[in-house]
């Protein structure tokens, strides 16, 4: 990226790994240019807002019986560790489910994408599956695959409730990722597409290796987002089943303990895991806004 | 396709018609073109050259009329275009690199997924073309990190690599500053002079006049007039020919 110091003069080297400071609507916006003055003056002004706020939380009548029930430490530090345990589930079911949504959405995608009227009925399909299942609320295709499917015991079918919940969440997040690759289809130039044709390649042949590729990396921020999404629906595998993961043994010790830290403590275990993601998706669109500015610089 | 024909005639258009919408812009071209031989055709934008060269590439169908290349109408219908378009190669005003591969991948990829090639031949074919144009030390570049020029000649080379009978080329030229220009035009002379066929859309009329064995005027969609170079700028016999050379001369761009 060394090269586009000459004519931009705004476009200073950034250490790798950075946010984009001043340019994206990242947290630090604004504070590398004032410099040390600048950090001094945030960090002052941080501290002042959180005390005013620690104070009238503490000030406030209710404040007791709301850090009892809540922000318990004790509370907390016994359950957090079987929580923590059973969180390996959510991450099981979010790796298991990603995989197969990041497959069957990218086919949808192209199924939408195939043009001329031979393929009608394949586009129509796509565009029938994408309106039904981004339609339906997750939970409701959770409840229905999860409680409903088992029910059957139909033969030659997995009964186990987990599968199907799993299943709900890759069918439902699936039509949310179709369109977020369809969009980066389009966005690739038909010359693209043109110059491969051009070359003898053939139509497949033409999408595998020109358009795809280039519509998948333009894309992957957006994808990162329904990653993030994901993870957090993990928790609705626990309406339907008996297994418990994070969510579910919460609800359990809160329930046993009549204290509602442990749901507290679930959601700290999802923020530990979706807080750097999402700052992936920042850091990861600066540097293509960067880059997009490098290479008009050259 | 194989191997010049006998009365040696590379490429013919019969009565070509093409329409955009109710936009007419092809509207009876008739072209013949021997082996070896360079055509330029100049006109004003909009005049169909680029439109003629695409249906040339089979990039555009064609409404009406026929095109053939060696003797086989490639505008019949059941026609294998990928089949066809491995023998007509064509360079782009936008030059259309794949901006995700390496120049050698570039190069690479439709000989190896297109003809079937081996990443070895392939590799070495392309090597020795990137040589040839002294894009050597390129090859593992990213094509942004090029300069117009330099990425404009490696799609000349990506179109060289599958050895194509034609090249069809559209205003190569008309996104290059002024002095990346030359490298591209050198390139040109080069095919020509090695006795590659070639049909040239441009609006370098000092190239067209040194390289072209023969030039068409294009006008709304039609060969109004066309001859030898020296015939086509010095006595040109049309009226609107010679007020598009007027217009070029007074834009200072001959």
């Amino acid at each position: 990226m060394g090269a586009g110091g000459g004519g931009a003069p705004e476009l200073y080297e950034l250490p790798p790994g950075e946010p984009d400071p001043g340019r994206g609507p990242g947290i630090l916006s604004g504070l590398r240019q004032e410099g040390a003055r600048g950090v001094l003056i945030a960090v002052v002004s941080t501290f002042v807002v959180a005390a005013a706020i620690a104070f009238a939380v503490s000030r406030s009548p209710n404040w007791p019986a709301v850090k009892e029930a809540f922000f318990n430490g004790e509370e907390f530090r016994s359950s957090f560790p079987d929580i923590a345990a059973k969180f390996i589930r959510n991450v099981e079911y979010f790796v298991v489910a990603e995989v197969f949504i990041l497959a069957f959405a990218l086919l949808l995608a192209v199924m939408r994408s195939l043009s001329g009227p031979v393929f009608f009925p394949i586009r129509a399909l796509s565009i029938l599956y994408t309106d039904l299942f981004r339609g339906i609320p997750t939970i409701l295709v959770v409840y229905l695959l999860g409680f409903g499917v088992p029910s059957l015991s139909l033969t030659g079918v997995p009964s186990s409730a987990t599968f199907w919940a799993v299943v709900a969440l890759i069918l439902s997040y699936s039509a949310y990722v179709a369109e977020v690759y369809r969009a980066g289809i389009e966005s690739v130039h038909p010359s693209q597409a043109a110059a491969a044709r051009s070359l003898g390649l053939s139509r497949w042949k033409t999408f595998r290796f020109v358009v795809i590729p280039q519509a998948v990396r333009r894309v992957v921020p957006p994808l990162l987002n329904d990653f993030v999404g994901l993870q957090k629906d993990t928790a609705l595998v626990a309406f339907v089943v008996v297994v418990p993961e994070a969510f579910k043994e919460a609800q359990i010790i809160q329930n046993a303990d009549f204290n509602f830290t442990p749901l507290l403590a679930a959601a700290l275990l999802f923020l530990l895991v979706t807080i750097p993601m999402t700052r992936l998706v920042d850091w990861l669109v600066s540097r293509q806004r960067r880059r997009r500015q490098v290479a008009t610089a050259l | 396709m194989n191997g010049p024909r006998a009365d040696g005639e590379a490429l013919r258009l019969e009565a070509i018609h093409k329409s955009f919408g109710k936009l007419e812009v092809l509207k009876g071209i008739d072209l013949s073109v021997a082996d070896h031989e360079v055509i330029c055709l100049i006109g004003s934008s909009g005049s169909g050259k680029s439109t003629m060269l695409r249906c040339i590439n089979l990039l555009e169908p064609v409404d009406a009329g026929r095109i053939t290349v060696r003797g086989e109408e490639i505008t019949a219908t059941g026609v294998d275009v990928n089949r066809i378009r491995r023998h007509i190669g064509i360079v782009f005003q936008a030059f259309n690199l794949f901006p995700h591969m390496t120049v050698i991948r570039n190069v690479t990829l439709a000989p190896m997924e297109a003809l079937g090639m081996s990443k070895a031949e392939a590799g070495a074919r392309a090597l020795e073309l990137l040589e040839r144009f002294g894009l050597a030390d390129k090859r593992e570049e990213y094509p942004d990190r090029l300069s117009g020029g330099q990425q404009q000649r490696v799609a000349i080379v990506r179109a060289l690599a599958m050895k194509p009978d034609i090249m069809l080329l559209d205003e190569v030229t008309s996104a290059l500053d002024p002095e990346l220009v030359a490298e591209v035009l050198n390139v040109i002379r080069e095919l020509a002079a090695g006795g590659m066929t070639m049909v040239i859309a441009t609006h370098e009329m000092g190239f067209a006049r040194d390289i072209a064995g023969r030039v068409c005027f294009l006008d709304a969609g039609r060969i109004l007039e066309e001859g030898p170079p020296e015939r086509i700028f010095s006595a040109p016999r049309e009226e609107r020919t010679r007020r598009f050379l007027q217009s070029i001369i007074e834009a200072g761009r001959m």
